[in-house]
């Protein structure tokens, strides 16, 4: 069991505020999306969800333990990151970058166990990578290296995911393969997921519940029905847009009508 | 890791017979005739041999020999973790201005009289001092709102580096007869090594590279940079300054008594990240077995090359053999040196 809670965060930038007063329970086991325009503080939250950044005030409890008082590596036993950025400049081959996953997990000096191996091989096998296991990840594609990337999210064994763009370098075939496997391991295995992103049919599609930001604040939270209403698309994207059920595939999508810079 | 435990064997073994033969050739070594043949070498080192022998066996190449391998290994491995943390193929020890900073208190120590100090241990003394305050100078500039980010750690040490060069220069203008004291320090020497030297540099480089290595899972990290390393849980902050710390403290070391010795730590990481890739749980300690040996070779080339002007300073033999394996290495290999 597993519980992170946001309390009255606050951040700022160079004294410019990018969090105010943001209050958030994710729930065990759900896929919760953050949406909101640019520079709303959506990748600061995240950040602030697995202690990379401090916040200013208020603060983040995990298992409802300040996050302040827990150690960096006991953090990444619990939450692993798919980050936005996977540009990588040294020729890692994909199973080194995998076995990264258990750093966590491992002393300065100790090596893997056959438990970590197990985890490595099974986390490159669910992502597809295993074929490119001794390729070097500095000679694939930005959609090849994300899917390494996922693995090495998934061999950190994590309760929890987050997730910043994680579609941001796939092709659309591929966007799909990742989240529809980021969806069965929350199904399956109980595993919490946040994904931010502005893709607001994908996070319509796949997201339980939905964090809307807007001027720093939550502008709207709830399932995605409660938040994508045409108003608040209308509020904080400036689109006009709804939310419809498709019955064929059984999930929710978002239609897009137009908006004013459109012509 | 590297796949092929066949390759990093025959690395190994190769390493282990170029550093053996090269002791060899400069223990034995004698100037201006046939050096001595291995037995005498062992008689000698075991207890044996005649005065002669020991008196330049012993007292004269075994600390020449020792003090390379060790400022080898040193420069090496801080080579190594400087290009690791930096995530840049082009980091040095020298980076930071280490250089620089150790030449500026060496320069120093020659044209002025330090109070406090003993004469003989002077020029390491200020060396090792001034070679540390760059790098505290070089952090502290970098700091911008309490977070040290690695692009203003290399600008920093690049613009301190030229500020202390400048001051070099001035020095070495004014320097009038000791002008050739501060030349010959900034082309590196092994040849004054005594065996107190190394009872100093020999347990600070050790124990240093042992530190660093226990750092090498977190720099394996931090070259994907420094968000996947804090996703991985990794405290970046502390990893950076721990192994900023320790390297110039080894630099430091090296330098100060040895002078100015290049392109070890920059050529012997990038060699090995060819050979057998870049993690640094495999490249850390072998480069300072392959600095080492680095060290040995330069040494006896130092001695063979051009007899007729006696024995190079050793900064020119690295220099004259690692320039032009950089420069390999940037036209040839770019991808596997991580410059694609």
């Amino acid at each position: 069991m597993t519980s992170l809670e946001v309390r009255d965060l606050k951040y700022l930038y160079d004294k410019h505020i990018v969090l105010d007063g943001v209050d958030l329970k994710i729930k065990e086991g759900e896929i919760l999306g953050i949406l909101g325009p640019n520079g709303c503080g959506k990748t600061t939250l995240l950040r602030n969800l697995n202690k990379n950044l401090s916040p200013e005030g208020g603060c983040i409890l995990l298992n409802d333990i300040d996050m302040e008082k827990i150690q960096k590596k006991d953090v990444a036993k619990e939450i692993a990151v798919v980050p936005q950025t996977n540009e990588i400049h040294f020729s890692f081959t994909v199973r080194d970058i995998v076995a990264m996953g258990r750093m966590p997990f491992q002393g300065m000096l100790g090596g893997e166990t056959q438990t970590d191996k197990e985890i490595i091989e099974s986390a490159m096998v669910q992502t597809g990578v295993m074929k490119f296991a001794d390729r070097h990840i500095n000679s694939m594609s930005g959609g090849e290296r994300q899917r390494v990337i996922i693995a090495r999210a998934i061999a950190q064994t994590p309760k929890i995911i987050l997730m910043d763009e994680p579609t941001l370098h796939l092709d659309i075939s591929m966007q799909f393969d990742a989240l529809n496997l980021v969806y069965k391991l929350s199904r399956e295995q109980g595993l919490t997921v946040v994904i931010v992103s502005h893709d607001l049919a994908m996070v319509a599609r796949y997201c339980d519940r939905i964090v809307m930001l807007h001027d720093h604040r939550i502008h709207a939270l709830g399932t995605p029905e409660e938040v994508l209403t045409p108003e608040n698309m209308k509020t904080v994207f400036n689109v006009d847009a709804e939310l419809i059920y498709d019955k064929k595939i059984k999930k929710h999508t978002v239609l897009l009508h137009d908006s004013y810079n459109v012509i | 890791m590297v796949n092929d435990t066949r390759k990093m064997v025959l690395v190994i073994s190769v390493l282990t017979v170029i550093a053996l033969v090269c002791v060899y050739l400069d223990l034995s070594w004698i100037s201006g005739r046939e050096g001595y043949p291995l037995s005498d070498v062992l008689d000698t080192i075991f207890g044996g041999g005649t005065l002669t022998s020991q008196s330049i066996i012993l007292d004269t190449n075994a600390p020449r020999v020792l003090i390379g391998i060790f400022v080898g290994m040193g420069l090496a491995i801080a080579g190594c973790a400087m290009q690791a943390v930096f995530r840049n193929p082009l980091a040095s020890p020298y980076i930071l201005g280490l250089s620089s900073g150790a030449s500026v208190g060496a320069a120093v120590s020659m044209l002025f009289t330090i109070p406090l100090i003993p004469m003989g241990i002077v020029t390491p003394v200020l060396a090792f001092i001034t070679c540390f305050l760059t790098m505290v100078l070089v952090y502290s500039m970098s700091r911008i709102g309490g977070t040290v980010r690695t692009e203003s750690l290399i600008l920093s040490g690049v613009a301190v580096s030229s500020l202390l060069s400048a001051i070099v220069s001035f020095l070495t203008y004014i320097a009038g007869d000791k002008l050739e004291g501060i030349v010959f320090w900034s082309m590196g020497n092994l040849g004054n090594a005594e065996w107190g030297e190394i009872a100093f540099i020999a347990p600070v480089i050790v124990v240093c590279g042992v530190l660093l290595v226990t750092q090498a899972k977190g720099l394996n990290a931090m070259m994907l940079g420094d968000v996947h390393a804090l996703d991985l849980g990794v405290d970046v902050r502390k990893t950076r300054l721990f192994v900023l710390v320790i390297s110039t403290i080894i630099v430091a070391a090296a330098v100060s008594f040895t002078g100015v010795i290049g392109f070890i730590g920059l050529v012997i990481p990038h060699i090995l990240r060819i050979l057998l890739g870049p993690d640094n749980r495999v490249i850390m300690p072998l480069s300072m077995f392959a600095g080492a040996s680095f060290v040995l070779i330069c040494d006896y080339l130092s001695r063979i090359l051009i007899p007729t002007y006696g024995t190079l300073p050793i900064g020119v033999v690295t220099a004259l053999i690692g320039a032009p394996v950089f420069i390999y290495l940037l036209i040839r290999k770019k991808k596997e040196v991580g410059w694609n």
